[in-house]
Parts: C-alpha cells; sequence; structure tokens
C-alpha cells in the first residue's frame, strides 16, 4: 500500500511528526555543539572537585536575574583587565580587576587565586578602589623567599583573618561600627548607611619585588554570588550547563542503539516462533520465557555492580532485557495472523517460510513495529536514567540521570533548589517525546486503521 | 492437545525456568558470596580462640598461634564445605536447594522493623507494603485506562480520544521517579500538604498506624497513577481499534446493534487476550519493579530493600528477594497464559 515517497509525503503532513523530527534535530543540534564547543576533558572532569573550586555553589541560573526586582548577585569569575609592569628602584607587577556591582546583595565571598614565578621576596599588596573612589587596603603580604626562580600558588580567602583586621584599622572610613560585619560586607557596604553600595568597582593587586621581574602564571579573582551561568550549579559547585549538554548526545546513543536492536531482534524472534509453532515455538518460547522472567531491573542493578558499570556493557545489559517483551507480543500477533486465509493459502502454494514470514507476516506488523522503536527508546533512555539515578551509572560518563541522583543524594528537593531538579528530567522527557511523536506520526500513516 | 495437558506443560516449563533463573542469580553473586562466607567463618574461629584465653596462653611463639588459628580456620571450611571452589556443582546445587525450600538464611546486614535478620522475615515484612501500594496503584491504572482507551475507541479523532492519546505520549515519556522528585517538591515541600518521606514514622504496632501509612501512601499513589493510566488508554485504544475493523464488527453494526453495546461488550471481549496479558503482567510488575519509586519516596517495600541489600552487598536478601520475584512473576505469567488459553480457544490448541 504504501511506497516509502508515500510515507515521506503523508508525513510531512503530519503535524506531530514533524513537531516530533523538529526536537530531535535540535537535540541533534544541541549534541554536536555539546561535542565541537566543550572540551571532553571538562567533561570527564566532572567528578572531580578540584576543577570546580572557582565556582559557586548551588547557585541559581543567571536568567533567574531578569524577573527578579531584587538582582541575586552574579557570581564572577574575574580575569585581570591589565598588567603593568613598571621598573624603578623597584619593580612592580600590577593586575587589575574592574567590575560593575549592580544586585541587591551583598556578594557571598571572594577569593583571590594567583600563581607567582618569581625569584627573591616579593610582597603582594590588595587595595580596592570603591565607586565612590574611597580606596581601601586589604592585605599586604610576603611571598616566601626564594634564592632561584620559583613558582608559588596561593588562594586568598575573604574570610581570612589578617584581611579582616586590616581593614577593621581603616574603620575610621566608616560612619558606623563594623566590627561585627564580614570582610566581603564591610568592602561592598556604603560607608554611611551600611547599605550595599552598587557601583563600579576596582581591586588592584600590586607585586613588589626588588631586583628582579616578577610575573603572574595565573591571576583570578572570584567574587562569590548566587546565580552563576545558564543552568546554576549544583552543591558541588559544578556548572549544570555542561553536564545538560553533554548528556543530550549520550542520552541519544544509549536511547537510539538499545531500540533499534532490541526491535529488530525482538521481531523476528517472535514472528519466526509464532510463524513456526510446535516444538520450535515451544523451545524458543522457553527461551524467551527464562530470560522474561528474569526480573530486569534487579538484574541490571545485579549486573552493574557485579560485572561493569560501563555504559557500552549497559546497553548490551539493556538490549538482553528489551527484546524479549516484543518478541512475545509479536509471536501472539503473528499467532493471529498465520491462521488468516491469505497465510494459509500462500503456505498451500509451497512459498518458503522466510518469504511468507518478510512478505505477508511481517508487513501486517509494520505498525507495531514503528510503534515498538517509537515507544523504546524513552524506555531505554529512561532505565538508564534511572540505573544512572541508583548512583550505577558510568562515572565516566555522567547522564542526566546521574546529575538527578547527585540531586537527590543532596537532597535538593527539601532545599528547593529546582534548577537542579528540573533540567535534567525535563531533557529525558523531551527526547524522549521527540521520539514518541514521530512514532505516532509514522504510526498513523502505516496504519491507516488507526486514523478512522 | 487437552486443557489439563497444557497446563502441566506450562508449570513444568515454568519451574525449569525458574530454576534456571535462580542458577543465573547464585551464578552471578557466587563468588562475592564465597569471600563474605570465608570471611565469617575466620571472624567465628577468631572470635572463639580469643574467647578462650588459656588456648593462647599454651603457645609461646606467636607464628605458632598463627599457624594454628589459620589450621582451625581451613578445618572448618572444610567441614563447613566451603573448601571446594564456589562454582562447584554440590555447592552450587546445596545452594540452590536451600533457596528452593524457603531457607534463604540470616541477612548480613539488615534488618526487619522488628530487628530479625532472617531474610524470610524481613520478606514477609516488606511484601504487603510493596503490594499496598503498587498494585493498588496497577489497579486503579488498569481500570481508568481499560474504560478511557474504549471511550477514545469509540470515537476516534474526537476531543476525548485527542486528549487521551496526547495525554499518553505525553505521560510516557516522564520517568515516575523524576515526577516524584517534583511532585515531592511541589507537594511537600513547596506546599506542605504531603509528607516527604513515605516511611510513617509511628511504630508498626500503634493504632493510628493504618491511617498514617494511607497517609503517607497517597503522593506516591497520585504520581504512579498519573503517570501510568495514559499509555493504558492508549494501548487499549489501539487494540480496539484493530477489532474494530473486522468484518463481524461491522456485520454487527449493519445488523443495527448501538455503537456502545458492539464495543463494550463484542469488541472488548475480542481485545481482551492482550489486554488481560498485560494487566497480569503489569500486576506482577507491581510486586517488585519499583525499586526506583521506593527509593525517592522512601517507600518501605521490596524495592527500597532490595536497593539497600544492593548498596551494602547483602547477599542472602539479594538472592531471596530475586527469587521471590521470580516467583510471583512467573506465576503471573502463568495465570495469563491461562486467561489467554481461556479468550483464545486457537492458542491452547496450540496448532
Amino acid at each position: 500500500m504504501n511506497t516509502s515517497a508515500d510515507i515521506k509525503n503523508e508525513f510531512l503532513r503530519s503535524k506531530i511528526g514533524i513537531a516530533g523530527i523538529f526536537i530531535l534535530l535540535i537535540l541533534f543540534a544541541v549534541s554536536i555543539f555539546a561535542i565541537i564547543s566543550i572540551p571532553s576533558e571538562t567533561f570527564q572532569n566532572w567528578n572531580n572537585p578540584e576543577k570546580w573550586v572557582s565556582y559557586p555553589k548551588t547557585s541559581v541560573p543567571s536568567w533567574v536575574n531578569l524577573f527578579m526586582l531584587e538582582k541575586i548577585p552574579e557570581h564572577k569569575i574575574l580575569v585581570p583587565e591589565n598588567i603593568t609592569n613598571q621598573n624603578d628602584e623597584i619593580f612592580l607587577t600590577s593586575n587589575q580587576f574592574r567590575f560593575n556591582y549592580e544586585f541587591g546583595d551583598f556578594p557571598s565571598d571572594f577569593m583571590y587565586n594567583f600563581n607567582l614565578e618569581y625569584t627573591g621576596s616579593p610582597l603582594l599588596e590588595i587595595i580596592v578602589i570603591k565607586p565612590d573612589g574611597t580606596i581601601l587596603e586589604l592585605i599586604h603580604t610576603s611571598i616566601p623567599h626564594s634564592t632561584e626562580l620559583t613558582n608559588y600558588e596561593q588562594r586568598i580567602f575573604s574570610a581570612d583573618d589578617l584581611l579582616r583586621k586590616n581593614i577593621l584599622m581603616q574603620s575610621n572610613l566608616y560612619q558606623f561600627e563594623i566590627n561585627g560585619l564580614n570582610s566581603t560586607d564591610m568592602i561592598f557596604s556604603n560607608q554611611a548607611t551600611r547599605e550595599i553600595l552598587n557601583g563600579e568597582y576596582v581591586f588592584v593587586v600590586n607585586v613588589f619585588n626588588k631586583e628582579f621581574q616578577t610575573e603572574f602564571i595565573d591571576s583570578r579573582l572570584i567574587i562569590g554570588g548566587k546565580a552563576f551561568g545558564a543552568m546554576g550549579t549544583d552543591e558541588l559547585r559544578r556548572d549544570l550547563a555542561i553536564g545538560l549538554l553533554w548528556g543530550t548526545p549520550l542520552a541519544l546513543f544509549i536511547g537510539i542503539s538499545v531500540s533499534i536492536g532490541s526491535v529488530i531482534v525482538g521481531l523476528i524472534y517472535g514472528v519466526y516462533s509464532g510463524y513456526k509453532g510446535k516444538k520450535t515455538d515451544e523451545a524458543m518460547m522457553r527461551f524467551n520465557d527464562v530470560i522474561y522472567a528474569l526480573p530486569a531491573l534487579p538484574f541490571l542493578i545485579i549486573l552493574a555492580v557485579t560485572i561493569s558499570n560501563s555504559i557500552f556493557l549497559m546497553i548490551g545489559f539493556l538490549m538482553i532485557f528489551s527484546w524479549v517483551g516484543i518478541a512475545k507480543v509479536s509471536r501472539s500477533m503473528s499467532l493471529q495472523i498465520k491462521t488468516r486465509q491469505y497465510v494459509e493459502a500462500a503456505k498451500l502454494m509451497g512459498q518458503k517460510d522466510s518469504k511468507i514470514i518478510f512478505r505477508h507476516i511481517i508487513p501486517q506488523m509494520l505498525p507495531y513495529v514503528f510503534a515498538s522503536i517509537a515507544i523504546s527508546v524513552p524506555a531505554a533512555i529512561t532505565t538508564e536514567a534511572g540505573l544512572s539515578f541508583l548512583g550505577l551509572g558510568d562515572p565516566s560518563f555522567p547522564t542526566w540521570g546521574q546529575i538527578l541522583h547527585d540531586a537527590n543524594t543532596y537532597g535538593a528537593a527539601a532545599q528547593g533548589f529546582w534548577w537542579w531538579i528540573v533540567p535534567p528530567g525535563l531533557l529525558i522527557a523531551i527526547t524522549g517525546l521527540a521520539f514518541v511523536f514521530i512514532g505516532n506520526a509514522l504510526d498513523t500513516i502505516v496504519n491507516p486503521k488507526l486514523k478512522r | 492437545m487437552g486443557f489439563k495437558r497444557y497446563l502441566a506443560t506450562r508449570a513444568a516449563t515454568m519451574f525449569g525456568v525458574l530454576m534456571i533463573t535462580l542458577l543465573l542469580t547464585v551464578l552471578l553473586v557466587g563468588s562475592n558470596m564465597d569471600v563474605i562466607l570465608k570471611q565469617g567463618v575466620m571472624f567465628q574461629v577468631r572470635a572463639e580462640i580469643i574467647e578462650n584465653p588459656s588456648i593462647a596462653e599454651s603457645f609461646t611463639n606467636p607464628e605458632e598461634f598463627e599457624a594454628f588459628i589459620q589450621q582451625k580456620i581451613d578445618e572448618r571450611i572444610k567441614t563447613l564445605g566451603l573448601d571446594s571452589p564456589w562454582y562447584s556443582p554440590q555447592r552450587v546445587g546445596l545452594t540452590m536447594y536451600k533457596i528452593l525450600i524457603l531457607d534463604f538464611g540470616n541477612a548480613t546486614f539488615l534488618t526487619s522493623d522488628s530487628g530479625s535478620s532472617n531474610v524470610g522475615d524481613i520478606l514477609m515484612e516488606k511484601i504487603p507494603r510493596t503490594i499496598l501500594l503498587f498494585t493498588t496503584a496497577t489497579i486503579i491504572i488498569s481500570i481508568i485506562g481499560i474504560f478511557l482507551g474504549a471511550a477514545s475507541s469509540n470515537k476516534i479523532g474526537s476531543v476525548t480520544d485527542r486528549i487521551t492519546s496526547t495525554f499518553a505520549i505525553v505521560s510516557s515519556s516522564f520517568p515516575v521517579w523524576w515526577i516524584g522528585m517534583l511532585m515531592i517538591f511541589l507537594f511537600a515541600f513547596v506546599y506542605q500538604i504531603f509528607p516527604a518521606r513515605a516511611t510513617p514514622n509511628i511504630d508498626s504496632s500503634e493504632p493510628g498506624y493504618i491511617l498514617a501509612l494511607l497517609y503517607h501512601m497517597a503522593l506516591p499513589l497520585i504520581t504512579i497513577a498519573m503517570i501510568g493510566f495514559g499509555s493504558w488508554a492508549y494501548l487499549v485504544r489501539n487494540f480496539m481499534v484493530g477489532v474494530l475493523q473486522e468484518d463481524y464488527i461491522t456485520a454487527k453494526k449493519i445488523m443495527g446493534i448501538s455503537k456502545k453495546k458492539i464495543i463494550y461488550k463484542h469488541a472488548l471481549k475480542n481485545a481482551a487476550p492482550p489486554i488481560v496479558t498485560i494487566l497480569a503482567l503489569s500486576l506482577s510488575g507491581s510486586l517488585g519493579g519499583a525499586i526506583i519509586t521506593e527509593a525517592v519516596f522512601d517507600w518501605p517495600g521490596m524495592g527500597r530493600l532490595y536497593f539497600d541489600a544492593i548498596g551494602v552487598m547483602d547477599l542472602p536478601i539479594i538472592i531471596g528477594s530475586t527469587y521471590i520475584l521470580t516467583v510471583l512473576f512467573l506465576i503471573s505469567i502463568f495465570v495469563a497464559d491461562l486467561l489467554y488459553g481461556y479468550f483464545d480457544p486457537r492458542v491452547r490448541r496450540g496448532s
């Protein structure tokens, strides 16, 4: 009844099918974008806390500020704007961090990260120029003496006691008692009113060194906030946007390979068994029963724990358990179809079994096949996500399910971290929907019965 | 082939299937089990020797003492039959025999609420709770699904049909446990209507326990039913649509029998075999296939038990619950087969 051109034409007329294809194309585009733009190295460091120290903890996505009257402070990772080298009697290397602070609340903290290459015994000084022109001296510290060229790395935290004492010594700049405040609040408050002072801040880092030149290998100022990036961050300071983006190609890969593999195997197995009948059917169905009777999820868990949780083996395990259902239904359908007269006629005419199966029985079941592939993709994706959710995922390929696992572990629901729970699940659902839409559209085309 | 003989062969093959499943489970966890058993013997022997200080005093050389302990351990391992490798037929056979007579032994770490570490006791405590939640949910889902499906097949393309189909499609792609997380977030924390943990926090012997349990059950039940009935309705609709194309239905229409009567009396009966099969399978699936949902809602049933057991590698419990799950599953397949044979005599004639 249907040439492939017919199917194509009719498919293009189906709104739901177009919607499915459209979503799927977007997902493929996202996958390609993720693979190209985010180095896989970043992604493989997903479970390495060292990589994420400069990110904020559980921050809302920064676009949330669009809907807020009182802007949530954004987390900023600043790189120095200019580096000047003066050469009088002593060498001065200076880094400046200039930024606009326009939020309704104080930053949660700040941190200065640096790595110096030097000889001798340099001095490091940090001062801040506030929007109103006031200059606060934050810290003077000496870098350990070295007679040869060395590297020195340090982090200066806003909670540093020395830093706080230094500001307290400048309390005459303030018109109120600053003793009870932490240093971040002191720096960012209006000296007259104690409220937040918005405007342009400049943090200046000076390194003085006698006789020798000093060089910054790394220099970053982090202003801690509660909003970050397109998707926010989680409890372990990871940028969720990276995890979500990379999850897309992984989910597509898992879903498509499992569903196509298992539907083809299940269909041929089931139809052959039902068509042959008698002892062949009995033997094949007993084998099918064995696999079918294995409680799938418990076994998947045992397999993941005892054998391996590698993602490729997981795909294989998922296939083992997902073809049986399809085989079972295919068999009962072929049992019904083979009692129809035209199949019996074909048999009497002496046609080959394979020909009857592929010409007369399987075409009758095509709608079911298409529906099965469509239904299997989301099922495969959700099962993998479920296993990952239980903490049994492949740690070298963090998927959406693993993000949800972490969310559950850290009590994201109880603490109201919606940006950690909603997007991964929504992506799982949208990916599933794309396939179901496509399958549904195909279903109505190849199976005109459903239209009436 | 008579119906009795059909039943007998089915039962026999089911038993074979059960044995194979059991063997597979034992083989998969066997090596771990062996290590744990041997460690248990070592601890036991050492504890016995330490309890009896006179033995230690009779040795002057610590190396000799150590050798003595080792010898004792080896003896004990030999008497328990643990000296042959774990995959030896005798040991696998013995393990399987014990499981078959429902002797699961004692759990390594987990206990039941009453404190018993007997695997049988633990399972007996968990199974009713799982049945309470998931079987109830499955029944609700299937009833809504069958009637909604039949109603939509009545008027293909109508508003009911479209809404049902759309809802089925959309809901089937959402993982239940994720919806569970959202429901907990919304209805336990943002709007504090239901408790977040589904485990009642009062003792099971107190009179208010049943009420507390039902109250704690509400959120998971709503979640499961909400996500489940759509795909049921869709399946039933598609089966019905297939049946409604058949000639005898057209004949009935020409005879002037009302469409409602055709659908509920004739078509539904003929669409019954696949529906019943799926019903039986999902009922049995409901007995243990909700590990993730139970983990999310912290529901103290079989799924949670299984997950906890995997977490600490409590092998007697893993083997015991896998066995029970398989048995329940096989029983339901068996029942599904019976019903299938009842509805469609062609099947049982087997030709």
